[in-house]
């Protein structure tokens, strides 16, 4: 701990930052963000800026603690005992650490969407008209079947399930699934959407179609995904945030940070030399 | 690579020594299998055993040795306002006068012992039931006495010295003429299930227990499937992982280990002497089940909310269900399945479960079916446990089929249980 904290003071921590040539609107605003799990540390004072309506990639190896990132920002992190959350994050300038804010509304604001595909045990329309339901965004059967349809055209789906809404989401192939917890998350109408790793269990063909959606959903959506594919950053993202170890090292434009990155760790990194 | 590589390794992996320990490992692999399949071979040829002994001492009390007497209701002995009061016994004594004209004053008594002492009633009863059989004749099927019923059934054998049998020579030969003339049957021994406990074993049956059993399952279920279910959903999903959260569920499963006899102990010092809650009862047995079975409960409700994915928990959350929501909506209807199993599992042990049962009184000679939770009663393997211990010669076969009985209600809700889990199993 007592290393960690001389490496704070030495300002080793501090992250890279190249300005975005096109400057967009600041959405989540994360400033020294740590997360403990237990004793151990895993995120070390992490600080960024995540512009609205833009797709942000978190790129890094296994355990660099880019998903331990995202998931503080819907504040999934509850959820685990033993993790503790310092630093300050702000979503549209709230603070959502605040013991004030409703967790349930911050989730209803900020979607998320899993590694594993997760659609629950219930029918296409049931998934997508869950969120509406249990955040009160509609009432009538008509109102929900708009929501569906809508949801379903945005993720690309509607076309494919339009005839068997009624039919269990657990039915559908992996990457149908993918775009269905994709449609869930945009029924609720999110600001933020978190992906964690969207693509990991889905075929090339699948990946392709998701990360055509993500590409057209960031027309309305701020989206930040974490994935494990570089490639995958580089075609999806307009920025792109490298972690290593628990540390932030270098974030700034996709294009920038994958010519012409400025710390050699990241260079090592997306040439492949480790990781 | 070089080329002697490939026939070194093939020298190597054709070398006695290498073949000597593949074939030891084969073997072992084989005589593994043979303890398995011979473990099952003794379970399967123990329970057998069981079903066969069971069976073969218990088929007799499945059909009971019946006598169709002609009855005269005469009107004169029974009033048709009233027919509930009557010298029904005396009906009885000349019905058998006219059907056996030649026998004698001394021996009417054992001709007349050749029914059950309970005729009179059965008769009374059915008269009762219908005022309009007054002041005809009507043939009524009296179950037979149970050295008779023995004798039918080749238990008694004729050929034995008379003074060493329960029969008398006298009533083996009226037997003998009765059979001739066709009055006698052996049916289905419907009593077995509609009848309740009775002293004579011809008559007695299974009624009370087989209802006193249900009450008291029902009232172990009211209890412990909610009361098990909701402590399950807190210690799982909202207790905090902490030294008390531990010692509670070390406590559970000690509690799932105690000896049931103890249970009983609580239950009389408890329900009974404390409570003043009445003795015998359904409802203190299903109590006492109930601290039994909850246990179990517990930790069946658990692992089945455990087995849940995650990613369903993690899904439902990330859409901003709050934890109720989560547990209500998602959680518990797919742990549902398992749940239910567990529960059946968990009343089946209670339904065989004697000695708790025993302390709290549930084993009390009983006459008629309880008609509620609060009123005495026997349970299935009390009732096993009474007969048991009765010395008539009829009560050795109602005790195997009364076990067969509690038997064939235990394989009906495992295999409900075993057809609930495969049925609304779901996989992911």
């Amino acid at each position: 701990m007592s290393a960690v904290a001389v490496a704070a003071n030495d300002k080793a921590f501090e992250t890279v930052r190249t300005p975005d040539p096109e400057p967009r609107p600041i959405k989540i605003k994360a400033s020294d963000v740590s997360v403990f799990y237990g004793e151990k540390q895993a995120l070390f004072d992490v600080s960024i800026d995540i512009p609205e309506r833009a797709v942000t990639a978190f790129i890094g190896p296994s355990g660099c603690g880019k998903s331990t990132f995202l998931r503080c920002f819907n504040r999934m992190n509850d959820t685990i005992d033993i993790c503790r959350v310092t630093g300050e994050m702000l979503v549209s300038d709230a603070n959502i650490y605040d013991p004030r804010l409703d967790v349930v509304e911050l989730r209803a604001r900020v979607g998320m969407v899993f590694q594993k595909p997760n659609p629950f045990p219930k029918s296409i329309w049931d998934n997508i008209a869950y969120g509406p339901k249990i955040h009160g965004l509609a009432k009538t059967k008509a109102e929900f079947d708009v929501i569906v349809e809508e949801s379903l055209q945005k993720a690309g789906l509607w076309n494919e399930v339009k005839d068997r809404l009624h039919e269990p989401g657990t039915g559908l192939s992996g990457g149908q699934q993918q775009r269905l917890c994709i449609a869930r998350a945009v029924a609720v109408s999110p600001e933020v959407i978190l992906m964690d790793e969207p693509c990991s269990a889905l075929d090339p063909i699948a990946t392709a179609k998701v990360e055509e959606l993500i590409d057209e959903l960031r027309e309305n959506y701020t989206i930040v995904i974490v994935t494990h594919s570089m490639q995958q950053a580089a075609r999806v993202s307009q920025r792109t945030a490298f972690f290593h170890l628990g540390i932030l090292v270098e974030e700034g434009p996709t294009n920038v940070l994958f010519t012409s990155p400025k710390e050699k760790r990241t260079q090592d990194y997306i040439t492949g030399r480790f990781g | 690579m070089s080329t002697t590589a490939p026939t070194s390794t093939d020298s190597f992996w054709h070398s006695e020594a290498a073949i000597a320990r593949r074939k030891k490992r084969h073997g072992a692999d084989r005589r593994l299998q043979i303890f398995g399949i011979t473990a099952i071979t003794i379970a399967i040829g123990l329970l057998g055993i069981l079903i066969v002994s069971l069976v073969s001492t218990g088929y007799q009390a499945f059909v009971q040795t019946e006598i169709a007497l002609p009855v005269n209701v005469s009107s004169e002995e029974v009033s048709r306002d009233d027919p509930s009061k009557g010298d029904y016994r005396d009906l009885i004594r000349q019905a058998l006068h006219a059907e056996f004209p030649d026998v004698g004053d001394s021996e009417f008594r054992q001709l007349e012992q050749m029914l059950t002492r309970n005729a009179q009633f059965i008769v009374r009863d059915r008269v009762v039931s219908n005022p309009s059989l007054v002041g005809q004749t009507t043939t009524f099927h009296i179950p037979m006495a149970d050295p008779i019923d023995q004798l039918n059934k080749g238990v008694i054998s004729a050929e034995t010295p008379e003074d060493r049998r329960r029969v008398s020579n006298v009533q083996v030969e009226l037997f003998d003429q009765m059979e001739q003339r066709g009055l006698v049957s052996t049916p289905f021994n419907w009593g077995l299930f509609f009848n309740a406990d009775s002293r004579f074993p011809e008559l007695a049956g299974l009624a009370g227990a087989i209802v006193g059993s249900f009450y008291a399952l029902l009232v172990c279920f009211l209890i412990s499937f909610p009361v098990g279910i909701a402590a399950a959903v807190y210690l799982e999903e909202f207790a905090p992982k902490n030294r008390l959260t531990d010692i509670i569920e070390v406590n559970i499963n000690n509690l799932a280990a105690v000896p049931s006899v103890v249970f009983g102990l609580l239950g009389l010092a408890v329900f009974l002497n404390f409570f003043g809650l009445p003795r015998s009862a359904p409802l203190v047995g299903g109590m006492v089940l109930s601290l039994m079975t909850l246990p179990t409960m517990i930790i069946v409700t658990r692992a089945s909310l455990k087995a849940v994915p995650p990613s369903i928990r993690e899904g439902a959350l990330g859409m901003g269900a709050s934890k109720h929501q989560v547990i209500t909506q998602h959680v518990l209807p797919l742990a549902l399945p398992g749940i239910l199993t567990g529960t059946i599992l968990g009343l089946a042990q209670a339904l065989g479960e004697t000695a708790p049962l025993l302390l709290i009184g549930m084993n009390a000679f009983i006459t008629s079916p309880p008609g509620g939770i609060m009123e005495p009663a026997t349970a299935l393997p009390t009732q096993i446990f009474i007969w048991a211990d009765s010395p008539e010669r009829g009560f050795v076969a109602r005790t195997s089929a009364a076990i067969l009985v509690l038997l064939g209600f235990l394989i009906t809700m495992n295999m409900i249980a075993i057809f609930l889990r495969s049925r609304l199993e779901r996989r992911w």
